[in-house]
């Protein structure tokens, strides 16, 4: 690898790609070069981040096409000394490589993502089993990245689509042994622009950089209404 | 809206099928060879309607259809009907949450349960299959 | 209460889907022996007239070829619906593809009946 990469970063003012030469190491991530080009070459350039880890979700981008966290993917990893970023697709762009999540937390609002229950009897919590509880740990991982909507095929059309990031999150309440409201969610998801849009492309679960994998959490959330899972 | 506003990837970034694999190129064919089937599907109903002009209407469709670009069309039929079934019947089975992994505690470096080997065998099978079904055809139309 | 003639519109899109499913099902079995009939005659000899006919008039074979009829338009026509609606989005679009969809299937499941009944019956 050189010491050097060529960063293309899309313009939302110009729609073109403007190019920045940025000196790397093989631990630089995207969002170092990103932010290099930010403080060094162009104040200008919008970007959206934060914890730098890949657990505040808000460095979501397509990296040489391919929905990522900026923060998440090296330079290392990518092959060629060109690195091409763009907005994430299906999200509407504030600036530069800032976009828009309305629709993302309104969707993810509307599956009621949290807990329906009667406060227990004694002072003790709700019980869960360890095999309760890793029937929906997993999809607790979700960080609202969006790299999930951004790389489905239904959302690349549907703007109504509830998207995988909100239906994974239903099936982590409905899968939860604690909540009331399995009924409740099954009935909003639903829909016409709901879970049977999903046609099992799998390209959210191969972008998740959480392990999250949406694709199986709605197949599981299908069979529940199939009258294939209980 | 339109797609520019939304930044919709819009019908491109539907089809798109290199950027995320096999199971994205058979969502890609799937809608394909659906679509193309309801075209022969119309086509075929329309077709068998002229047995209600007798023999004569009968016999003057069978020499429109018995030509070598007829054929071609039949063998791409026959392939899109095998990899719609065999496919249709794994992504059906997925639906119903059969087949796509359990949940779990994910370790890195991250590998989706639902993306499993049984899946990508499946789908390789249905798009050899579908080619095995084509050369059959191919013998059968062609007389080979 | 939902008005009859916004019945398929209002109809709960899991009842579609089991539909959707359920016609895929049913069809691959009965295509199955539909094709077999062709390839047991041997291809070109069962596709002239007088054997085509007789098919038309053996009244189980006629019985499945107007199944198959069935389950395709009902399968294809909600196919084709489940691509358009997620192509573009909008009240009155959306009401316009459910409704052309199910016209379409009728059209279709009313003018391949029409060709079984009447060759069925020798109205040739």
């Amino acid at each position: 690898m050189s010491d050097t990469v060529k960063l293309r970063i899309r313009r939302s003012a110009t729609d073109d790609f403007d190019e920045f030469t940025i000196p790397v190491q093989k631990w630089t991530t995207i969002l170092e070069c990103i932010l290099y080009a930010k403080y060094k070459i162009d104040h200008s350039i919008a970007v959206r981040y934060s914890c730098r880890q890949a657990t505040c979700g808000s460095c979501g981008m397509k990296i040489n096409g391919k929905p990522s966290l900026a923060c998440f993917t090296k330079v290392s990893e990518i092959d060629g000394d060109t690195i091409t970023v763009e907005p994430m697709a299906n999200f509407p762009v504030i600036r530069d490589l800032a976009v828009k999540f309305d629709r993302l937390f309104k969707n993810h609002r509307d599956i009621i993502p949290y807990m329906n229950n009667d406060p227990p009897d004694s002072s003790r919590m709700h019980l869960q089993s360890p095999e309760e509880l890793d029937r929906f740990i997993q999809f607790a991982n979700c960080i609202k990245c969006g790299l999930c909507n951004s790389a489905c095929p239904t959302m690349a059309t549907d703007t109504s689509f509830t998207g995988p990031q909100a239906l994974a999150q239903a099936y982590r309440y409905v899968a939860d042994s604690r909540d009331k409201d399995k009924d409740k969610r099954l009935r909003i998801i639903d829909d016409s622009h709901g879970i049977w849009r999903c046609h099992f492309a799998g390209s959210c679960s191969q972008v998740c950089p959480k392990g999250v994998d949406p694709a199986m959490g709605i197949q599981l959330l299908r069979g529940y209404m199939l009258g294939l899972n209980d | 809206m339109d797609s520019k506003k939304n930044n919709r990837e819009g019908i491109g970034g539907m089809a798109n099928p290199g950027r995320y694999g096999i199971e994205r190129v058979a969502y890609w064919l799937m809608r394909l060879s659906g679509l193309g089937l309801l075209v022969y599907f119309i086509a075929h109903i329309y077709e068998t309607s002229s047995i209600l002009r007798g023999e004569v209407g009968w016999n003057e469709l069978m020499a429109m259809t018995d030509t070598p670009e007829f054929h071609i069309v039949l063998i791409i039929v026959i392939g899109m009907c095998v990899f719609h079934t065999v496919n249709g019947i794994r992504v059906m089975l997925g639906h119903g949450g059969i087949g796509v992994g359990r949940p779990t505690r994910p370790d890195y470096p991250y590998e989706p349960a639902s993306q499993n080997m049984r899946h990508k065998i499946t789908i390789y099978s249905a798009i050899v299959l579908a080619a095995v079904a084509m050369i059959y055809g191919s013998t059968v139309l062609f007389g080979v | 209460m939902v008005q009859p003639y916004c019945l398929v519109y209002e109809m709960r899109e899991s009842h579609i889907m089991k539909i959707h499913y359920g016609t895929a099902l049913a069809a691959v079995g009965l295509v199955a022996v539909h094709i077999l009939m062709r390839m047991a005659d041997g291809y070109h000899e069962s596709l002239e007239f007088a054997n085509v006919l007789a098919n038309y008039q053996f009244i189980p074979y006629a019985g499945l070829l107007e199944i198959i009829l069935i389950l395709l338009s009902i399968h294809g026509f909600n196919g084709l619906r489940v691509i358009l609606l997620e192509l573009h989005q909008g009240r009155s679009y959306e009401k316009a593809v459910s409704y052309g969809c199910v016209a379409g299937m009728v059209a279709l499941i009313a003018y391949g009946s029409r060709t079984i009944v009447m060759a069925n019956m020798g109205m040739i």
